[in-house]
């Protein structure tokens, strides 16, 4: 396995880790991956062009870079998800916007100032949910109607600010290799998260939290601390993610994340995180957001009308989940 | 006294005092607040959310979640709609329409109690994933908003049965299904489910069932809800009801539940729900600009859920 804790100690026959290799959510979502791509091709030729890959590709990495603090916040358990990203998404692309009003030179500040905000933001979150004790899911959502209320009052209602040139070049425009910035950004996160999880002291924190946080608690991990940093994190990589979203469209107005919300934690729960907490990590979820995103160029190209791609994304989704995101039994 | 005090409190006696103070302040910004026909129309309002609120109880109480009732409103709504406007709109058919429109919702609940229970998928997800199938089948049905629903519908809705508002006599209805459900050991059993679902097991109750009919409860509110706005909307809609799954949730823990399953009850789920209704209400006559009204609304509400966790804590 290439992503939790176990390892393999047994030596098991090779039926058996073909098996457990196919239960794997990873292969499985890199072979839905695989399968969809073939349909796209064989439906409508040129779905899996090297330039219609890239765009979907870009589209996933938007979906990829919020999804990563969601996997965060629910690998460290305790019921923990993040319903306020689609918030704070909005808000650090109106925020960025604001700030670069169209100026290359503004980038980074405009970078800066949305990641600090909505990392605030994630660690309000996170103080509701350690010190008052207030259950995630109620306080995100809380923090959810707080956020669109203060983009109402910050920008009046009315979409303000614009995209840098050079912001929507990174996210629009082959940079290396015929491939957009964005991409090598997603892969550059994606490496730090892997390492983050795997290597560092704090994602093991994550793992022991996730799984048993009393026992987390017992042999003196600082649980409340690290629930904190996850949701500010969290918080953090949805204002990146506002921020590409800003370039990606060219102007924010203040739903623009509202459509990532729950299909952030899909991706999580398709790449095979468990909603529990302490199992999973961000290789699957790099898949699920491809396969997601996948999923509904895949659906668009059909030329179904509305309901019937909705039909089939919804029972793709069930199917999905049916084939290895079911719970434990009850056992006596 | 003492003892009185020490009795187990209910978990919706909060949100029933901030429910007074809400009243009293809404008296004193709005005009004419106690006026039978402001608060009849703040009813209407308030209604069908109220009564999802009441459904997304026991799902929640069992431990589970309902995203979908936004979806299965939407669904029954179209439903009815089409099958009054093809019936031809007598009393027969606004019958034929009512029932065609909770059978649905039964099903949808069934639907999610079966994947959720008996297939174990993971409730959250599970229930977005059937609520996007939901509001692809409202589509399918009546892709547009549109078609008209038959005058004695919304005329009886809107009106008044033996001199006491049609919706007024909803609620009561429902305040008193919730009154006697509570008096079942079905409720209890709902929380030994979602309190202990492995103790649960043990003593042998029967899980599956008990989870597939908290969620079939729930689409028949949602369903309920659907047949309100109805008669509020006096139309067909396949996009109704969208923020009915998460204003349920907020509802549900002001009301004092825990959205960890186990503990609480519907009567606070109704409160909550008013409670919402009624800081949108006070809000919006207090005189703010408007700009600030949605965050001053976000700010109180999740106050008042902060408010609720610390106290119920004690």
């Amino acid at each position: 396995m290439s992503d939790g804790l176990t390892s393999d100690i047994n030596a098991r026959p090779w039926q058996t880790k073909a098996l457990t290799l196919l239960r794997d959510p990873l292969t499985l979502a890199l072979l839905a991956i695989v399968v969809m791509l073939g349909i796209g091709e064989a439906l409508s030729p040129g779905f899996a062009r090297g330039d219609q890959i890239v765009r979907l590709l870009t589209v996933a990495a938007l979906l990829g870079i919020a999804a990563a603090g969601q996997n965060l916040v629910i690998l460290s358990g305790g019921a923990g998800i993040d319903l306020s990203v689609g918030a704070l998404i909005s808000f650090g692309a109106v925020v960025a916007g604001n700030v670069m009003n169209g100026a290359d030179a503004a980038i980074l500040p405009a970078i800066l100032a949305a990641i600090a905000v909505t990392f605030l933001f994630g660690c309000v979150n996170g103080i509701g949910v350690t010190v008052i004790r207030i259950p995630p899911i109620v306080m995100t959502l809380g923090m959810m109607a707080v956020v669109q209320g203060g983009l109402v009052v910050f920008s009046q209602g009315i979409p303000s600010g614009n995209a840098a040139p050079a912001l929507m070049n990174f996210i629009n425009k082959p940079m290396l290799f015929g491939l957009p910035g964005i991409l090598f950004a997603w892969l550059a996160l994606s490496i730090a998260m892997v390492i983050l999880l795997r290597r560092t002291s704090l994602g093991f924190a994550i793992y022991a939290i996730g799984a048993n946080e009393q026992a987390a608690r017992l042999v003196g991990l600082p649980v409340k601390t690290v629930r904190v940093l996850v949701f500010g994190l969290s918080g953090a990589l949805a204002g990146l993610t506002g921020v590409m979203v800003i370039g990606y469209t060219g102007n924010s107005f203040i739903s623009v994340g509202d459509q990532y919300m729950l299909p952030t934690i899909i991706a999580v729960v398709i790449g095979g995180t468990s909603l529990a907490g302490g199992s999973g990590g961000y290789v699957g979820t790099v898949a699920g957001a491809i396969a997601l995103v996948l999923l509904q160029s895949l659906l668009t190209t059909l030329h179904l009308e509305v309901w019937g791609r909705q039909l089939i994304f919804g029972a793709t989704l069930l199917v999905l989940l049916g084939m290895y995101g079911r719970q434990q039994a009850p056992r006596v | 006294m003492r003892a009185l005090l020490k009795m187990e409190r209910p978990a919706w006696l909060l949100a029933a005092a901030a429910l007074v103070v809400l009243v009293v302040i809404n008296g004193l910004v709005q005009k004419g607040f106690f006026a039978p026909m402001v608060l009849q129309s703040n009813l209407t309002t308030f209604l069908p959310l109220v009564l999802v609120a009441i459904g997304q109880t026991y799902v929640i109480l069992a431990g589970d979640i309902d995203l979908s009732v936004g979806a299965v409103a939407a669904l029954v709504n179209v439903i009815t709609v089409s099958v009054m406007a093809a019936l031809g709109g007598s009393a027969g058919a606004i019958a034929a329409g009512m029932a065609a429109g909770i059978l649905v919702a039964v099903a949808c609940g069934l639907l999610n109690g079966l994947l959720i229970a008996v297939l174990r998928l993971q409730p959250m997800v599970t229930t977005f994933g059937t609520g996007i199938i939901f509001s692809a089948l409202a589509l399918w049905v009546l892709p547009q908003a549109g078609l008209v629903v038959p005058d004695a519908y919304w005329s009886t809705y809107g009106g008044a049965i033996l001199d006491v508002p049609t919706v007024l006599w909803i609620l009561l209805l429902a305040g008193l299904f919730v009154f006697v459900l509570a008096r079942l050991p079905f409720q209890s059993w709902l929380k030994a489910v979602g309190g202990n679902r492995s103790g649960a097991f043990q003593s042998g109750l029967p899980l599956t069932g008990i989870r597939i009919k908290a969620f079939v409860l729930s689409a028949i509110f949602a369903g309920l809800a659907a047949l309100c706005l109805t008669g509020e909307t006096a139309t067909g809609d396949p996009l109704m009801g969208q923020s009915l799954g998460m204003g349920s949730i907020s509802a549900v823990a002001l009301g004092g539940t825990l959205l960890s399953g186990g503990v609480g009850g519907a009567m606070g789920s109704i409160l909550g729900a008013l409670l919402l209704g009624m800081i949108g209400n006070v809000i919006y006559f207090a005189g703010l600009p408007y700009e600030y009204q949605t965050l001053v609304q976000g700010l109180i509400v999740l106050a008042a859920l902060a408010g609720g966790v610390v106290l119920a804590r004690r």
